[in-house]
């Protein structure tokens, strides 16, 4: 499809919403108020959970807290409910920020189960204080008024209410198109991999907390002047994984399916709701919650990917448009060739009793190719690990460029200018190979949230893109930009890993067993874009096990050995050396 | 506060933290055998005290319902995916493990109940009962996924106890229970009074829990879920079936929760949603343990029982927030503690 297709078809949607108050009954446009307000926080977790892999039960908190605020603000103080927006915008991402603040370290599971935690806390909270009306909950909340027009009516909320969602909707589609937004489509590739892009894994993460709290913000806003009371109930931990439901169903990786799950979930439970009765008479508010559970559990046994990618697989692919020449991203200053680049001194790290990196020490001079070579379990993995902040050495230093990064973190040590591939292959295979080498491009520009999400970084974006394409071509991956990287083989996604490395710009570039895995074309085309590389005066450490490889390829090898350094040269030396030759093949007997 | 109410709260919440143990013991035997967080497992034993509460005022529980629908549904899951691998041989033997032996169970409650049985009697039947829902929900639920990421396990294991919750009140409907007291012996220990009660509940805790020590350590069933438990695959190639392991640590599991649900029934009113708060306690101290140490998490459980305690002197409304809130930093704590390379993704 064209952009002008795509276009079109926004256009008639929302002339559709445009129309529907006009066309539809009463009831029916209560039913469309409600899908949008739940849309709202849908679309929140659809970001958080989807995008950024992070399943939270809680979700319906931040809606009460929101609900509560503006209730509170409007009823009990006679406020307007527009302070009472700035009120619940305010206090739902500060608890958000703090929540996540203390709970984003956590890893997968743990972090879900603090969300059900900290939901059922402050569900807890709305029944239990005395101001805010405990279990009866606080009823007369005025309506929202534009000018001096009270939105009263359904039909004149409904004008707000898919405004905003029709605002964020695009907001978040422009946002996941840039700087940011990509950052966050990394998540779900691990910390590891974010980190180092130079990406502050737990900065991005918080964000993406925060934003979607900010949705459910508005989303418990709009619920408290539509239904003019607000209680407990809806904000308990049932709904919270109502709306993981809608994000899921929707299809939790895509920003829209937050819309139609949210519109399937609610359609649905209408219709529960109506021919429930008819099969069970008497029992159906015990039934709705069952059928509605299993419903959901069916749905996760048989189609997680959920309806929204379902349904895109069918319709044509986006037509898309090779990124034009623009002004080239700022370049880092590389260091004259033959200066010390990064000198590692006694750098020591045990696990428990055992020692797997001996007080080791070496150094890598600028524009050289270094081998790290070692049989099993010399310490290859783990030196490589300390080098790039994965792992910190418990005792001894690692210069680079001057400056001690021992104790770095890890996005620090890559923004500083060591960039890195992965032994095991850590792409995004649903994002384009662009898209993935944009990745790169992130400790090289500026762009931020808001910008991105406004699409005022234009000619930067325009930049970053005409930088990974370049890379794209600088390693022969130029012909399909477009293409997703999980359909790349195996040679070609680490080609593809170098390619986002080299976006960042580094001054050295450190590879985990390039040629693990590759074939042996693979490898010789491999050798040889490292030999161009070194061509441009980069500066290369390779780990690496193949021997051929190696030997053909650097300037100077360290061999490794049950964790200690063994000795050190050029390749035909270490080649003939006798240590070297008895930890590979064993004593001479 | 007084030391004699310090006392009383400290003697409450070990007796409350005793009963949360079991739960949180059986959680963690679950979530290691097979990387499920059983959230609905404070619904089997508030089930349980339902169950008791019914035999003792001589109803058929729902509890027989809610097998026989379950029991249906997995035996035609089993029998159907049977039937597509072509193994049609091994059909008579699912419909025996997943249909028959259910109903036996449920046979011999409908005979027994009409001799009025005594109570002993009463409490076997009702654990009888109750212990084949979790493995029927396993091969419903789990069984299908059973290789999915701990998050997606997580997400369903929410969305069934919300399924529970459901079937629990069209089953029992919304009346609580209170089952009559097990003992009536009372015990005074410097100078403080201690309920029979408390010390049945104590008492059981430590039996149960020491049984289950010695299955692991002295019985090959034993061994080989503890192998599962560490490695599915290892244990696969040793010809342990995972899903097999999965189903006898349902079955043990339900056991504790049986346990305690049948010894919290006459100190709390029991509803068929007050499992929810009992099963996420003792999961507060299943994560003490890190989901992974029977000792801690018998340990956080009785430090969650304490807490409570104290906790509902202070403010009795809000001591539910305090729980959970508490939640938050022993997480923290854990994930400090144990290092985690790379996170699960699914893509």
């Amino acid at each position: 499809m064209t952009l002008l297709q795509i276009r079109l078809i926004i256009a008639a949607a929302i002339a559709c919403l445009v129309a529907a108050p006009f066309v539809l009954n009463p009831f029916s446009i209560t039913l469309l108020n409600y899908i949008g307000i739940y849309a709202l926080a849908a679309i929140g977790l659809a970001l958080l959970t989807g995008v950024g892999g992070i399943v939270s039960f809680g979700q319906a908190a931040f809606v009460g807290v929101a609900a509560y605020s503006t209730a509170w603000a409007t009823a009990l103080n006679g406020y307007s409910p527009w302070l009472g927006l700035v009120l619940a915008v305010i206090l739902t991402c500060s608890v958000a920020a703090i929540l996540g603040f203390v709970t984003l370290r956590l890893g997968g599971h743990f972090l879900s189960l603090s969300t059900v935690a900290w939901g059922l806390a402050i569900a807890f909270l709305f029944g239990n204080i005395d101001g805010l009306g405990q279990h009866n909950g606080i009823s007369g909340i005025p309506p929202i008024s534009i000018g001096r027009v009270a939105l009263v009516e359904s039909w004149q909320i409904y004008f707000l209410i898919w405004t905003i969602v029709v605002a964020i909707l695009l907001l978040c589609y422009n946002l996941l198109d840039s700087r940011i937004g990509r950052a966050m489509r990394a998540l779900r590739g691990g910390n590891t991999l974010v980190e180092s892009l130079g990406i502050s894994a737990f900065q991005i993460k918080l964000l993406t907390f925060v934003i979607a709290a900010f949705f459910g913000a508005l989303s418990g806003w709009l619920y408290a002047h539509l239904g003019r009371f607000v209680s407990p109930g809806p904000f308990e931990a049932g709904m919270g994984i109502e709306y993981l439901m809608m994000a899921m169903v929707g299809g939790a990786g895509s920003i829209l399916g937050g819309v139609i799950g949210a519109a399937i979930v609610t359609l649905l439970k209408n219709a529960v709701q109506d021919y429930l009765p008819l099969i069970a008479r008497g029992a159906s508010g015990q039934l709705e919650i069952v059928a509605f559970s299993a419903l959901f559990i069916l749905f996760l046994q048989r189609a997680r990917q959920g309806i929204v990618p379902f349904l895109s697989s069918f319709l044509p692919g986006m037509k898309l448009s090779r990124p034009q020449a623009a002004a080239p991203l700022p370049r880092r200053e590389q260091p004259p060739p033959g200066t010390l680049l990064l000198k590692v001194s006694e750098a020591q790290r045990r696990f428990g009793g055992l020692i797997a990196v001996n007080n080791v020490s070496f150094e890598v001079k600028s524009g050289e190719i270094l081998g790290l070579i070692g049989p099993n379990g010399a310490g290859k993995t783990t030196m490589f690990n300390l080098l790039t902040g994965a792992l910190r050495a418990n005792s001894g230093e690692i210069a680079f460029a001057g400056r001690s990064i021992t104790r770095d973190q890890q996005f620090h040590i890559a923004r500083s200018g060591i960039s890195r591939t992965f032994q095991h292959v850590k792409l995004r295979p649903r994002m384009t190979l662009l898209d993935n080498v944009l990745l790169g491009t992130y400790s090289r520009t500026r762009t931020g949230l808001f910008a991105g999400a406004l699409r005022l970084n234009q000619a930067e974006e325009a930049s970053a893109r005409y930088e990974a394409l370049q890379q794209l071509e600088r390693v022969g991956l130029g012909d399909k930009p477009f293409e997703l990287a999980g359909n790349l083989p195996l040679g070609n996604q680490r080609v593809l890993e170098i390619a986002r490395a080299l976006a960042a710009d580094p001054t050295l570039l450190v590879l985990d067993e390039p040629a693990a895995g590759l074939r042996r074309q693979e490898k010789l085309k491999l050798a040889e874009l490292l030999r161009s590389l070194r061509a441009d005066h980069l500066t290369i450490l390779l780990v690496e096990h193949d021997m051929e490889f190696v030997m053909s390829l650097v300037d100077r090898i360290v061999v490794l050995d049950f964790g200690s350094k063994l000795c050190e040269g050029e390749p035909a030396a270490i080649r003939s050396d006798a240590r070297v030759q008895e930890a590979y093949l064993g004593g001479v007997a | 506060m007084t030391a004699d109410i310090a006392a009383i709260l400290a003697i409450d919440g070990i007796a409350t933290g005793a009963v949360y143990a079991l739960v949180a013991i059986g959680t963690v035997l679950i979530f290691t055998v097979t990387r499920v967080i059983f959230i609905p497992f404070g619904d089997i034993a508030a089930f349980t005290a339902l169950t008791l509460a019914a035999l003792d005022a001589k109803q058929l529980p729902g509890t027989v319902g809610l097998v026989v629908v379950l029991a249906c549904m997995a035996c035609l899951m089993e029998v159907v995916s049977l039937a597509r691998a072509g193994e049609l041989r091994a059909v008579p033997k699912a419909i025996l493990g997943y249909l028959v032996l259910p109903l036996i169970v449920v046979g011999i409650v409908w005979l027994t109940m009409r001799f009025n049985p005594p109570m002993p009697v009463r409490i076997v039947l009702a654990l009888l009962l109750i212990m084949p829902i979790s493995p029927l929900l396993d091969r419903i639920v789990f069984r299908p996924i059973a290789d999915a990421s701990v998050l997606l396990l997580l997400t369903v294991s929410v969305a069934l106890h919300f399924a529970l919750v459901g079937l629990g009140l069209l089953f029992f409907g919304p009346e609580g229970v209170r089952t009559e007291p097990l003992t009536s012996m009372a015990l005074e220990i410097a100078g403080v009074h201690v309920s029979g009660q408390t010390i049945l509940i104590l008492t059981a805790a430590l039996v149960f829990s020491g049984l289950l020590l010695l299955f692991f350590d002295f019985t090959l069933l034993g061994k080989a879920l503890r192998a599962t438990a560490f490695n599915r695959t290892g244990a696969r190639l040793m010809g342990i079936r995972p899903a097999r392991a999965g189903t006898i640590a349902y079955l043990l599991g339900s056991l504790m929760a049986g346990v305690s649900g049948i010894l919290i029934a006459p100190v709390n009113t029991i509803f068929y949603d007050s499992g929810f708060l009992l099963g996420l306690k003792a999961f507060v101290g299943a994560i003490v343990g890190g989901m992974t140490s029977y000792p801690g998490a018998a340990l956080g459980a009785f430090g969650v029982g304490i807490l409570e305690s104290f906790a509902s002197f202070q403010s009795s409304t809000l001591k539910d927030v305090i729980v959970f809130s508490l939640l938050i930093p022993i997480l923290l704590w854990r994930s400090l503690a144990s290092h985690h390379s790379e996170e699960e993704v699914e893509e």
